[in-house]
């Protein structure tokens, strides 16, 4: 089925392109009317298609409780209006456009033809047309003539924006804003001598009798669910999360100061000293302490020194205590920020 | 003249109505015949406008529904795992939209997926004009305007993807707030002005909304026009191939065939999003839970688009170093500010790098085949390995938990052959691209090798050759060789010294390395006696076939390479192999 007619001879007619002198092959649509005829009832059916599903997402929208799931092998339990949903209007779409292609490929002639390009440059008397334009502007208003007025502009529109500069500072605007800097408060939590360590979530307080050797507990400090609810936000507690471990005291290399541990029971900052993950993969038997975001791991035997990973700082020590009744509580804040490091760090 | 429909008269009104007032005919008469080239690989930057389309489609649905406040209450919805849980209320109505509004997934899912594909067929899109070349004079303002877009597509995902306050996207922000806060000098700042003071604080949600539903999209909206104005006016490139030339344009006209394939084409990428976001979920938020700064799951993933700055994040080795008491965290810096930086950097500075090294300043609307260009492709393929690299140690956890290797290794292994593999790359992807010449050269120089042995009368045995099709051989002799920059004189002939002597070499060094190695087509000569010696082989093979049917005789007869006629069938037995 090949047309051997040479193309690219007959002159163009108002609206039309030169056709492109290459090989080109008649589809079967081309030669026979009963293809042709097949090709519109088959567009004709894609475009009535869609039109049924839009009425059958009608129904199903109005008929289908948006609590019942089903089961459908590979997908699992899934929501059954959600998948009916996107089941009809996807092929009613879907449909519009392999109607349209069809129409295209099926109907449409598929004759390539041939426009030519222009440069993107201008002609030459464009531009003069425009230099003489601008000539003709730099001289009317005098800028290159009045020096001073040109400077002083320049000095303005230099100036103008910077307003919006110090209108961004109250993005951060707090009673604390104005007394404190960043660094300072990013290097205190509310850690302080005596303050209880709770379990996190059931606020109880820990005896070291609690917490077997290789036990590990997500701890916060007592005070927190007050300090919550006075600030309203998380910040407390992204700053003041710790993990207790209990190892065997013979295990315990090197703590970050003498006698931080309480009977083998060590407490470090729960924040990763790398971007601020929070950190819970503890290995027993290594000591080891994985960053589930980028592996960081801290040996919690030995004053928490990282041993591998992007984190170039020690995960920092809480130094821990029990009180008059047996609980366990810090001894002191931190002794450094947690978390990431910052340019005033040091 | 046929017969004139109402329809018709009234479109005509309509049109003399507008024409009146804006002028437009005269835009009509330019345009709706305006020709476009057909190459399935174009179809990649309409998949991104499409997909951008039905992101701003859906996600301006979400908005009606999505309340961008850390405001704490206690969920009371129909997903029964987390009731009387406290969360945000913007966790809370992102459940809203999941479970208790009709379609309020189907949407949620087909924004994400759309994102997500938005991203990545701009991305692919890209590869596309870089490796042919697209991005050469007149259209280096347009790669620039694309580049930037890509930035924005990964700014409006990013912040898209945390807007739920869910635990994933909660571990996201803080570990931006980890990144910003290592910034030197402004750095601790930086990350309080950002979240309104410590981190979470309960601004950041509120904060990021109007810049994923105003400002990256409005933006991403105006360059993308500016994008799709510059490809019209410009005229969109086109692949060589019989009868296309670097001045004209082959293709099918506006209206009615491309408006009909580009319009079909973004009824299916719609159609096929809606298909995806109702059958696969994406993002299931009710799963993480609410977002709270001390918990994070295991396997915490972002989304695609970001998982090459994470793997960079993960790889970097642990540098910091403290100057004059203050800390610089190179470990952070490196990988999530300095390496992306120079990396799109030099993305958008590359065609600027090219023509210089080049000193080319013609246009160029023929587009090259990337084994034309064997340093640029090199280049190129360097730089995908790395970035692949990259994506594969974001994803290291997974990895070496799928298939029981130590997390150790894999990040050594990844942090090693980032610098080996690259250049490896660049080398054996110049030798492929330039021993592919080779064998178009000796296409053009012998035919195909038709795989008969013929027997001569005399004895001597010979293989069939045949002639290329014209499409091949219009597709082969595209190439443009260009010779490398002069080697640049310390005096000129009149013993005048050459004041950019050092300039200039060093340029034309650069020149002989990006074109030094070169297989050079043959002259019209040699491809005509290489053709007509192919010729004769037919000539030889001819009176075999008188045996057998006249159609098939018609294929080897003559020999004429020029011939359409003969051009089909080859293309069509190719084909049919």
């Amino acid at each position: 089925m090949t047309d051997l007619t040479p193309h690219g001879t007959e002159p163009a007619k108002l609206g039309y392109s030169p056709v492109a002198d290459i090989p080109h092959a008649l589809r079967v649509s081309d030669t026979d009317p009963a293809a042709a005829k097949r090709a519109e009832r088959q567009i004709a059916s894609m475009f009535l298609l869609s039109m049924i599903l839009v009425v059958v997402f009608i129904v199903a929208f109005c008929t289908i409780d948006k609590d019942t799931n089903v089961y459908i092998p590979v997908f699992g339990e899934v929501g059954f209006l959600t998948i009916v949903l996107g089941l009809t209007s996807g092929l009613s779409i879907l449909l519009i456009g392999t109607g349209a292609i069809q129409w295209a490929k099926k109907l449409m002639p598929d004759v390539e033809v041939v426009q030519m390009r222009h440069e993107m440059t201008s002609p030459q008397d464009a531009t003069d047309e425009a230099a003489a334009n601008y000539e003709r502007g730099k001289d009317e208003s005098g800028f290159a003539r009045y020096t001073i007025i040109r400077r002083t502009l320049i000095g303005a529109m230099a100036l103008f924006p910077i307003p919006v500069i110090f209108l961004l500072r109250d993005l951060w605007s707090s009673p604390e804003s104005g007394t404190l800097t960043p660094d300072e408060i990013l290097s205190h939590t509310i850690w302080k001598k005596g303050e209880r360590i709770v379990v996190d979530a059931t606020y109880l307080p820990v005896r070291p009798q609690d917490l077997p050797i290789g036990g590990l507990v997500s701890a916060v400090p007592a005070s927190l669910k007050e300090v919550q609810e006075a600030e309203g936000n998380l910040n407390a507690r992204g700053k003041s999360a710790i993990i207790l471990v209990r190892m065997d005291p013979k295990d315990i290399v090197a703590q970050q100061g003498d006698g931080w541990d309480y009977q083998g029971i060590v407490a470090y900052s729960k924040i990763c000293t790398h971007v601020g993950c929070p950190i819970a993969l503890y290995e027993q038997r290594t000591h080891h302490l994985l960053c589930p975001c980028h592996q960081s791991t801290f040996d919690l035997a030995n004053a928490g020194a990282v041993v591998f990973g992007p984190a170039a700082r020690n995960m920092p020590q809480l130094p821990i205590g029990v009180d008059s009744e047996g609980y366990l509580i810090a001894m002191d804040d931190f002794n450094q920020p947690i978390g990431p490091s910052f340019w005033e760090r040091g | 003249m046929s017969t004139t429909s109402p329809v018709e008269t009234k479109g005509a009104a309509a049109a003399t109505y507008l024409d009146q007032r804006l002028g437009s005919n005269k835009f009509l008469a330019r345009n709706l015949g305006k020709v476009f080239p057909d190459h399935w690989s174009f179809m990649l930057g309409e998949i991104a406008l499409y997909s951008f389309i039905v992101v701003l489609l859906t996600g301006t649905y979400l908005t009606l529904f999505f309340k961008p406040s850390m405001v704490e209450l206690v969920y009371n919805g129909s997903y029964v795992p987390l009731k009387g849980i406290q969360m945000s209320e913007a966790y809370s109505s992102t459940l809203d939209i999941s479970f208790d509004v009709r379609g309020g997934l189907l949407i949620r899912q087909m924004h994400h997926w759309a994102a997500l594909l938005f991203v990545a067929a701009m991305s692919v899109h890209m590869f596309r004009v870089f490796f042919t070349g697209a991005f050469r004079k007149p259209r280096e303002l347009n790669w620039i305007i694309g580049v930037v877009l890509v930035t924005m597509g990964l700014g409006a995902g990013f912040t898209g993807y945390s807007l739920p306050d869910d635990l994933l996207s909660g571990t996201g922000l803080q570990i931006i707030r980890g990144i910003v806060q290592s910034i030197p000098v402004i750095g601790t700042w930086g990350a309080f002005l950002l979240f309104g003071g410590e981190f979470p604080g309960t601004d950041i949600i509120s904060r990021l909304y109007p810049i994923h539903i105003l400002l990256i999209p409005g933006l991403i909206l105006a360059l993308v026009t500016v994008h799709l104005i510059m490809v019209f006016t410009q005229k969109h490139t086109q692949f060589p191939g019989p009868g296309r030339t670097n001045d004209n344009v082959v293709g099918y006209p506006l209206l009615p065939v491309y408006m009909a394939k580009a319009g079909g084409f973004f009824f299916i990428v719609f159609g096929v999003i809606a298909l995806i976001g109702g059958l696969v979920s994406i993002n299931p938020i009710w799963i993480f839970g609410p977002y709270t700064p001390d918990q994070v799951s295991a396997g915490s993933q972002p989304d695609w688009y970001i998982g090459w700055l994470d793997g960079a994040l993960r790889l970097m080795p642990n540098l910091e170093s403290t100057i004059a008491g203050f800390t610089l965290s190179w470990n952070v810096l490196v990988p999530s500010v300095i390496i992306p930086g120079l990396l799109f950097t030099a993305l958008g500075a590359y065609p600027f790098i090219e023509q210089f090294v080049t000193g080319d300043k013609r246009e160029h609307h023929l587009l090259d085949r990337p084994r034309n260009a064997p340093t640029r492709t090199a280049l190129g393929v360097m730089a995908l390995t790395f970035y692949l690299l990259l994506f594969i140690g974001g994803g290291n956890d997974l990895i070496a938990a799928a298939f029981n290797m130590s997390i150790n290794s894999i990040i050594w292994f990844l942090r090693i052959t980032l610098f080996i593999l690259p250049p490896l790359m660049f080398v054996l992807t110049r030798r492929i691209c330039l021993g592919l010449q080779r064998r178009d050269n000796a296409k053009l120089l012998h035919g195909y090798e038709a795989g008969r042995i013929l027997r001569l009368p005399h004895g001597e045995f010979i293989e069939v050759h045949e002639p290329l099709s014209v499409k091949e051989l219009a597709v082969i002799t595209s190439k443009s060789d260009i010779s490398p920059l002069p080697i640049p004189q310390k005096t000129d002939i009149d013993g005048v010294k050459n004041k950019n002597y050092k300039s200039e070499s060093r340029r034309a060094k650069l020149s002989h390395f990006f074109y030094g190695e070169n297989i050079p087509l043959p002259t019209a000569a040699e491809i005509a006696a290489g053709q007509a010696h192919v010729a004769h082989d037919a000539a030889i093979e001819a009176p075999l076939h008188a045996y057998e049917d006249a159609d098939q005789i018609e294929n080897f007869h003559g020999g004429v390479l020029h011939h359409p006629g003969m051009a089909q069938t080859n293309a069509e037995q190719q084909d049919d192999r």
